[in-house]
């Protein structure tokens, strides 16, 4: 790996002081501290840990979507993969019995159809836009075949708990995120795979001509997105206690919200994973508050809207500023 | 003497009966996707309601997710409400959403749909069961009390949908109707019309079509025209949303049958009143259904 590699890929302390990698988290306090104004019942703990719960399976989404955006691609496939692995695990569940042969399948399919839609940019050359666009409605058309539309129900606490689950007193899908949040900061910051994440998608071409192996690294992104995703339809199922071939409808367009709301850039090589995570909470935390506020539905939609395009507005200002300063 | 006491008595209770009535609730309704008119009628009957009896309500919409639809029930519980409405995505989401309400004590008022896990005061529901009766009826009338006829069904697995089937079947059969055919077309307008042509293939003699719902029967009425037998087949629907409305005016489909979300959606208010004011309520209660035809089309519009 060559030097020139890590210097241009190390997010170090000296980018950590910079406003707009704060400012996701500054964007989140203040959310917070006007949410909790308006309504007394916001900063309770029960509430708190509920915000944490609900965010959870975005959260791990935005996550694997992160490392695709990275990339410079995206992938649009994740809500789909998420209910097709979701009614996949449940019926391995009630053929087996078996949580472990479930959860396992759930995080080798994930993978394994990650894998698949990251050849498909890679090997294929197909966009990864399209690629992902076209396993989005395979993965859920399958998953519609595959249960006739019936929901399959019903589960053992056992099962439920990496989405319903709690461990002295905290709930088990907020102990996942941080699990998932800590690994993919360190893999991203501290390992070859994370600098060539980096590298690839600042300049893909520099980076293959500085020896980075750019089909591996991209596919297995991608591989990391489905994975990811498999996680997210163990939770999901564990938490409504049902699996159904429309769960996640729509999820990975607030997962890529969730991940541009927290600094990264759409075309790749720029972003914090932690940004990702703030971006998902302060999705949480609007659509709690507005629930809490007793804001009417129609208008929450309005609202979410108006907080993506202000924060990449946000974001936009500040990354022309510190243009600007290196300039000078 | 006397009077002075009665006068005093009366006085007592109304003050009293004021007391009780100036009590003002706080309810949630959370209803499974306000993009759909049905529930959007429902959801005003809720609205309208409360604002009649002077007690508060928050609507939230799930927008058929049943994640959100769960978030949006604990979401109502942080808040702190007397009393949770619910028209459930399906039973078992719907399950979820009320066990997490029964364990912050809140008592759950389910309306439409049903809920196949925990614990709920009164489910309030459309009597699809007699809906399909008054079909079946109709549909033995119109034909002389004899004929093959067939069912078109919604997605096989949803128990409330399928009792509009038996109870179509079950009258159809002691009115001497024979039901020669059963298929499902998932809801859907287009599967309507394909498994249409299907059974107009094996069956010509047919003489009736019962749909679950009316968008399978406006794809039924279509392939039924393309065969030339528009004349021959009498054609009803469940729902009578305002597409089915029109076809009927115009002559291309029979009947449907009516559901009221409105009422039901008001219903659910006065349930969870009743039971906040300490009265008994029946499991299930049943909203009767009503029989859609030329004649008197003009009431549904």
């Amino acid at each position: 790996m060559s030097s020139n590699l890590e210097r241009s890929a190390s997010p170090g302390i000296r980018r950590l002081t910079s406003v707009r990698e704060v400012g996701p988290l500054l964007g989140l306090i203040a959310l917070c501290a006007l949410v909790s104004i308006l309504s007394p019942v916001f900063l309770t703990t029960s509430n708190l840990m509920n915000v944490l719960v609900q965010a959870a399976v975005a959260s791990i989404l935005a996550a694997g979507v992160n490392f695709a955006i990275l990339t410079g691609g995206i992938d649009l496939s994740v809500g789909s993969l998420l209910g097709l692995i979701g009614v996949l695990i449940a019926a391995v569940f009630k053929s087996t019995g078996s949580v472990f042969l479930a959860v396992a399948t759930g995080l080798v399919l994930g993978f394994a159809l990650g894998l698949l839609n990251g050849s498909m940019v890679t090997v294929g050359r197909i966009p990864s836009f399209i690629a992902t666009l076209g396993t989005m409605s395979i993965a859920r058309g399958l998953a519609f075949v595959f249960t006739q539309g019936r929901p399959i129900s019903s589960f053992p606490d056992s099962f439920r708990a990496l989405g319903a689950g709690e461990l002295g007193g905290i709930p088990i899908p907020v102990i996942v995120v941080l699990v998932v949040y800590a690994a993919a900061h360190y893999v991203l910051t501290q390992t070859p795979f994370g600098r060539a994440i980096y590298a690839i998608g600042s300049n893909e071409e520099a980076a293959r001509l500085s020896g980075v192996n750019v089909g591996w690294y991209k596919t297995a992104a991608f591989g990391v997105s489905g994975l990811l995703a498999g996680l997210a339809a163990i939770m999901f199922t564990g938490r409504i206690n049902s699996a159904h071939p429309l769960a996640g409808q729509g999820y990975e367009l607030d997962a890529i919200a969730a991940v541009v709301i927290g600094g990264t850039s759409l075309s790749g090589g720029e972003g914090r994973i932690l940004g990702t995570l703030i971006g998902a909470l302060i999705m949480g935390v609007i659509r709690n508050g507005l629930n809490l506020l007793m804001v009417d539905s129609y208008w929450q939609q309005v609202i979410i809207g108006a907080v993506i395009v202000v924060a990449v507005l946000i974001d936009r200002r500040g990354r022309a500023a510190e243009g600007a300063a290196v300039v000078k | 003497m006397r009077n002075k006491v009665l006068l005093i008595a009366a006085m007592l209770v109304l003050a009293l009966s004021a007391a009780v009535s100036a009590q003002t609730y706080h309810f949630g309704y959370v209803v499974q996707d306000l993009g759909n008119q049905f529930w959007l009628t429902m959801s005003h009957g809720v609205q309208d309601r409360a604002a009649e009896l002077g007690h508060r309500v928050t609507v939230l919409d799930a927008r058929t997710d049943p994640n959100r639809q769960l978030a949006n029930v604990e979401d109502l519980i942080q808040r702190g409400i007397d009393a949770l409405l619910l028209s459930p995505w399906d039973a078992p989401s719907g399950g979820t959403a009320t066990e997490a309400a029964n364990k912050a004590g809140i008592p759950v008022f389910v309306l439409d749909i049903g809920v196949s896990s925990g614990k709920y005061e009164t489910l309030i529901v459309s009597d699809n069961y007699a809906g399909g009766v008054i079909a079946a009826e109709y549909m033995a009338q119109l034909l002389g009390g004899r004929g093959d006829v067939a069912i078109i069904q919604c997605q096989l697995g949803y128990e409330i949908v399928s009792l509009r089937e038996q109870g179509f079947e079950d009258r159809a059969t002691e009115l001497g109707l024979r039901v020669v055919a059963k298929q499902p077309a998932d809801s859907q307008r287009a599967l309507g019309m394909t498994v249409m042509q299907n059974i107009l293939q094996a069956r010509p003699n047919l003489r009736g079509v019962f749909s679950c719902n009316d968008e399978m029967a406006l794809g039924a009425i279509e392939a039924i025209r393309a065969a030339g037998k528009q004349n021959d087949i009498v054609v009803i629907g469940f729902d009578a949303i305002p597409d089915a409305l029109d076809a009927i005016e115009d002559g291309r489909m029979t009947a449907t049958v009516a559901q009221r979300p409105y009422e039901i959606g008001r219903m659910g208010v006065d349930a969870a009143v009743a039971y906040l004011k300490g009265e008994k309520l029946e499991s299930t209660t049943y909203i009767p259904v009503e029989l859609v035809t030329k004649e008197n089309l003009a009431d549904f519009r």
